[in-house]
């Protein structure tokens, strides 16, 4: 019995020497893997391992030696956890004393290290003993990249876990790292360093006496100037080791009297790419800085940033040094001072309004523009720099726009004011009497009413912005002024062909104005309108003139526009609404209801009762379903009030087409309702539904019965009655789309039905899109097919949207796409010549709307039959096909690329082709071309800017255009500049 | 041929320059939208190709420095022919060879090759007037420029829409 169990315990450490032996001896690399799962399962200890490597963690060759070691620590990095802590202990004591071992064997003691470091087992005191090892005994700046990074690895360990011993080390810590860093080549080990660094600094490690130090060892890679190596496989952005280095740079006040000469310095270096980095590092250093930090600054870093927003022929710089000026004076005015303290933001907002202030003046001058932007970058900052600001400029500018009488000058200077005043929306001010532009208001006012009045359009165009802004800011107009506003609105809306711009925008205006301003719009300018009405009628009665006509279009907008708050819509549109009648007398009785039955204005009528039901109490819905579905299907109409209805109302019987068309309403509105009200009637309604659909004398009450039907079925819930209305639109396809007269509203029937079960993934949605797809290939309904694959991805706005509580699950496009390409695909293959471009179109129609994360992957697989339709003689397809490479080519570039060879011949080809927005296509697809990556151009760039000369001389000016943008991009391929 | 310099760092020649408003877009026309109706290279297609080259060494365009103008530009297109004629912002202005030259690289890159162009300095605005247009004029030189590769580069930048 005992020598059975003893072999039984000899056994597997015979296997365990065999694989050490392997491993060590025979340098294979498999046992290692094989140890460590032994271990893990349970089949042997650490302590085993250790024994069985015995001899060779002792060998005299220093190469066995650390073949030792490697296995061991191998297997320690996969079986960390299951150590004690007792063995942790010798194992850290063993690692410890080997650091002083030869350097062949540092490698694998550094790997054993870094796996004790995850060690949760490991007792307090040993973290620093490792570390202090290793500062004594490891130079790691000579170690190869991999154990530098290793041991960068232990420290980010350590300091997860061991906080505060490490912090027990004090600065000797933050001096060891800096030691260790020192000299630092490897982006992929900066990145990790740089970590580090951060994490001493905000985790609040002492930095004792090395800020300094700290400070150099970092700051001399600013600015980072690195270039990743074609191929990179570690995939290290420029932009990373920017960003590490930035967080590191800006994360301390303590470094801001190192840091601020060094970002003076850079900002005014040669390289544009330097002076980026160093406005946004400066930008990010004001986030932690404070008055003190800046103090000696100041004056150096407002000349740097006034030069590069002065000078610079960027405008990132531009942007950049804007950005840092915002940041500086917001950091400024957020310090709390002591009592004592001088505040600087005065006198550094008066440095810039001394170099700035005089070039507002000069307002055909280049230097206005950015004068003005960096006071308004300033002014942007606080409430106080907003004040200090325009309590300066806004007199100035005031004064200057009297000064110069031309028109282009006034513009420029009230643009600016423009600037300033925007900018005081951003506080608001408690006390009203505190209110800075209180004081500038009758001026403000009196120059917008000039630039309101000057012929100049562009003035005016200024003039209506400023007012809007001007109304925007609360209690500032009086009803004077109001009042005056809306005298040059009204002015404004009835100008003539060649100020339509200004006439937009006065009726914009007016528009948010009145929401502001309700009673000055109704009590000034609504009764002017009715007036200018009442005259247009007459005009009208008395002959069509023109002008008059333009006039009296151009009175209804300006109506329609300030309809925008609830009491001026009470006066509007009684006044709409008398005067259809009053046309309606003059041109016959049934203008009225003629013009109230048009397409356009049912469909208005659409969304205005769609949108009202969907935000129907639920009371309030419940009882208007029972009043409203009966009115359609029974005619009952006692519930209307004033119920003098000449004739029956009967839209789903025998009723006048009229009646018919009046079932979009219904539509509206019981496709809107929550899904919890129920629809009395609903199996009559259905049925009715149903039958209208397939009526063939007017399509759009066909149609609007086809979306009903299919916005009631994607809410109901499954079950036998929606099998049972499913069954009955089934059947009704079935037998409409036979030969006959209503095949076309079968389909449409078809097409609606699949569009509510597709967005609720119902499983009869696949059988229903396959029969869709079965027409593609039909001569008289295919490309009608094609389209309504575009209507099947697209969101609709009247029916089965999510606001009117319909069931759309988010993702039905990519399902869709998932479960119906590859039949679209094959469907073309076998398709006969004649019908292959519907194929191709209702795939493109899928492919436009899905979203591009989701397309790209698949496009390796679709791109040959998209290239394929490039070579289909169907403009349609072609252009569509172009449409859909086009973003693909700016988007995916490295896919795009495997087919470049193709891809240049066939847009090359269309580029000649007959139609002209072919041509225009294919030309914005060879200049999306570009996007590829330059390598894979080059060889073909002499051939295409050959080939790109024929266009330039199409007889259409808008191909030109595109040939000469594409041609100019492709000469800069690879180009010096470009 | 003389040019570059001076765009990096460093005081600029002229730095607060007047400035000059931007043409709008051309408008579309329903000729132009017709497949049928041929359109002819007229003054403001060429002006459109070269008002938005962009100042070596300010963040402007040439139109809005009023270096070029529709009313300096002469074309006729059944006879190929092409004149432009730039005013530099200043009589000493050292970028006006570049500036001729980045307006002589875009034509050349943008018209059909039947054309025959003419670039010049609107006449007396220049200092070295003659000087310059005749290194214009040289189509020796013209190509030698640009197979120098700090003035390509300084012409590509000037072509290139601004970052």
């Amino acid at each position: 019995m005992a020598a059975a169990a003893a072999l039984e315990a000899v056994a597997p450490t015979g296997a365990l020497w065999g694989l050490v032996q392997d491993f060590v001896m025979g340098q294979q690399e498999g046992p290692a893997d094989q140890v460590a799962a032994d271990v893990k399962s349970g089949s042997y200890t650490v302590l085993q391992v250790v024994e069985a490597l015995g001899s060779s963690l002792e060998n005299p060759e220093p190469r066995t030696r650390a073949r030792g070691i490697q296995l061991l620590s191998q297997v320690l990095l996969q079986c960390h956890s299951l150590l004690l802590e007792k063995e942790v202990i010798h194992l850290i004591l063993f690692y410890e004393n080997r650091l002083k071992d030869h350097h062949l064997v540092i490698p694998s003691v550094l790997q054993g290290l870094r796996a004790l470091s995850l060690c949760v087992a490991l007792p307090p005191g040993l973290a620093v003993s490792v570390l202090k090892a290793i500062f004594q005994e490891v130079h790691v700046q000579s170690l190869p990249q991999v154990d530098r990074h290793t041991v960068y690895s232990i420290i980010t360990n350590f300091m997860r876990t061991r906080e505060e011993e490490l912090k027990g080390l004090g600065a000797d810590f933050t001096f060891g790292f800096i030691q260790m860093m020192d000299g630092e080549k490897d982006p992929r080990n900066l990145l990790v360093a740089f970590r580090i660094v951060h994490d001493l600094i905000s985790r609040d490690y002492s930095l004792g006496p090395f800020v300094e130090e700290l400070f150099e060892v970092t700051s001399c890679y600013f600015p980072i100037d690195f270039t990743p190596p074609p191929n990179d496989p570690h995939g290290i952005q420029r932009e990373d080791l920017i960003l590490s280095l930035r967080a590191v740079l800006a994360s301390t006040p303590r470094f801001a009297e190192f840091l601020l000469p060094l970002l003076i310095e850079k900002v005014d270096s040669e390289i544009l790419s330097a002076k980026l980095d160093s406005l946004q590092t400066l930008n990010a250093c004001c986030a932690v800085y404070g008055q003190k930090e800046l103090k000696d600054f100041l004056p150096s870093l407002w000349a740097s940033v006034r030069r590069e927003v002065f000078q610079t022929a960027s405008e990132r710089v531009e942007a950049d040094g804007l950005a840092a000026l915002h940041s500086l004076t917001a950091c400024l005015s957020r310090s709390v001072l002591r009592a004592d303290a001088e505040d600087l933001l005065d006198s550094f907002l008066s440095n810039i309004l001394q170099d700035c202030r005089h070039h507002l003046c000069e307002p055909d001058m280049k230097l206005v523009w950015p004068s003005a932007k960096l006071l308004q970058a300033a002014a942007g900052a606080s409430a106080r720099a907003c004040d200090h600001i325009t309590s300066n400029v806004l007199p100035l500018l005031l004064e200057q726009f009297h000064k110069h009488s031309q028109s282009n000058q006034r513009r420029t200077i009230l643009e600016m004011i423009l600037g300033f005043l925007k900018l005081h929306q951003k506080w608001s001010y408690e006390d009203k009497d505190e209110r800075p532009l209180n004081v500038f208001k009758d001026q403000l006012c009196s120059l917008v009413f000039m630039a309101l009045t000057d012929p100049n359009t562009q003035l005016q165009l200024v003039g209506i912005r400023t007012l809007v802004v001007l109304g925007a800011q609360p209690d500032l107009l009086s009803s004077e002024d109001l009042e005056l506003a809306v005298g040059h609105l009204y002015r404004l809306s009835f100008l003539e062909e060649d100020s339509q711009s200004c006439r937009a925008a006065a009726l914009e205006a007016s528009g948010a104005l009145a929401t502001l301003y309700p009673v000055a719009f109704s009590s000034h300018l609504v009764p002017k309108l009715a007036e200018e009405l009442g005259r247009g009628e007459l005009d009208l009665a008395r002959g069509d003139e023109s002008t008059k006509c333009s006039r009296h279009l151009h009175c209804l907008q300006a109506l329609s526009a300030v309809s925008t708050h609830p009491s001026i819509v009470k006066e509007t549109l009684p006044l709409l609404l008398q005067h259809l009648c009053q046309m309606n007398k003059e041109k016959g009785h049934s203008v009225l209801r003629k013009v109230l039955l048009e397409d356009e204005v049912l469909a208005a009528m659409v969304s205005v009762i769609g949108t009202a039901t969907t935000h129907l109490s639920p009371d309030l819905a419940a009882q208007s379903v029972a009043h409203i579905v009966p009115l359609f299907l029974d005619g009952n109409v006692s519930f209307l009030p004033e119920n003098s209805f000449p004739c029956r109302f009967q839209p789903f019987q025998d009723g006048s087409s009229g009646q018919r068309r009046l079932v979009a309403l219904l539509m509206a509105f019981v496709c809107s309702l929550p899904r919890n009200v129920e629809i009395p009637q609903l199996n009559q309604l259905m049925r009715e539904l149903v039958e209208l659909s397939c009526c063939p004398s007017c399509p759009f009450s066909s149609t609007a019965a086809a979306k009903c039907f299919a916005g009631l079925l994607n809410k109901l819930p499954a079950g036998q009655q929606l099998d049972e209305f499913l069954q009955l639109a089934v059947d009704k396809v079935e037998a409409g789309l036979s030969p006959g007269p209503c095949r076309s509203q079968a389909f449409t029937l078809l097409l609606w039905v699949t569009k509510a079960l597709v967005l609720r993934y119902h499983p009869l949605s696949s059988c229903l899109t396959e029969q869709l797809m079965g027409l593609l290939g039909d001569p008289e309904l295919g490309p009608a097919a094609a389209d309504g694959f575009s209507l099947l991805m697209s969101d609709c706005t009247d029916v089965l949207t999510r606001a009117g509580h319909a069931e759309v699950r988010i993702m039905f496009r990519q399902r869709f796409f998932t479960d119906n390409v590859p039949a679209l695909v094959q469907g073309f293959h076998a398709a006969s010549q004649d019908v292959k471009p519907n194929y191709l179109k209702g795939l493109s129609h899928v492919l436009n709307r899905l979203p591009k994360p989701v397309l790209l992957p698949e496009l390796p697989t679709l791109l040959s039959l998209l290239l394929e339709a490039l070579s289909c003689s169907d403009c349609v397809v072609q252009l569509s096909t172009l449409s859909c490479l086009q973003p693909l080519l700016l988007e995916a570039p490295q896919v795009m690329s495997l087919h470049v060879d193709t891809l240049v011949t066939k847009f090359l080809n269309l580029s000649s082709s007959p139609s002209m927005a072919v041509r225009i296509a294919a030309l914005q697809c060879m200049h999306a071309l570009t996007r590829l990556p330059t390598p894979v151009l080059l060889p073909y760039k002499p051939q295409v800017i050959r080939a790109l000369a024929k266009p330039l001389d199409d007889k259409k000016r808008l191909v030109r255009k595109e040939a000469v943008s594409a041609r100019g991009e492709w000469f800069l391929l690879g180009s010096p500049g470009s | 041929m003389v040019g570059g310099g001076g765009v990096g760092g460093g005081l600029l020649e002229n730095a607060n320059p007047l400035i000059y408003e931007r043409s709008g877009e051309r408008p579309v026309t329903a000729g132009e939208e017709d497949e049928q109706v041929p359109d002819s290279i007229d003054a403001r297609e060429i002006f459109d190709l070269i008002r938005s080259i962009n100042d070596p060494e300010h963040p402007l365009t040439l139109e809005e420095l009023n270096v070029v103008e529709q009313v300096r530009v002469q074309v006729s297109d059944p006879e190929s022919t092409v004149a432009v004629a730039f005013t530099p912002t200043i009589p000493h202005c050292s970028m006006a060879t570049l500036i001729g030259l980045s307006i002589k690289v875009k034509l050349l890159r943008s018209l059909p090759q039947r054309f025959k162009m003419d670039v010049h300095i609107t006449p007396g605005t220049h200092a070295s007037e003659h000087a310059v247009n005749k290194q214009l004029a040289d189509k020796e030189r013209v190509a030698a420029a640009l197979e120098n590769t700090h003035l390509l580069e300084v012409v590509n930048q000037c072509l290139s829409a601004r970052s």
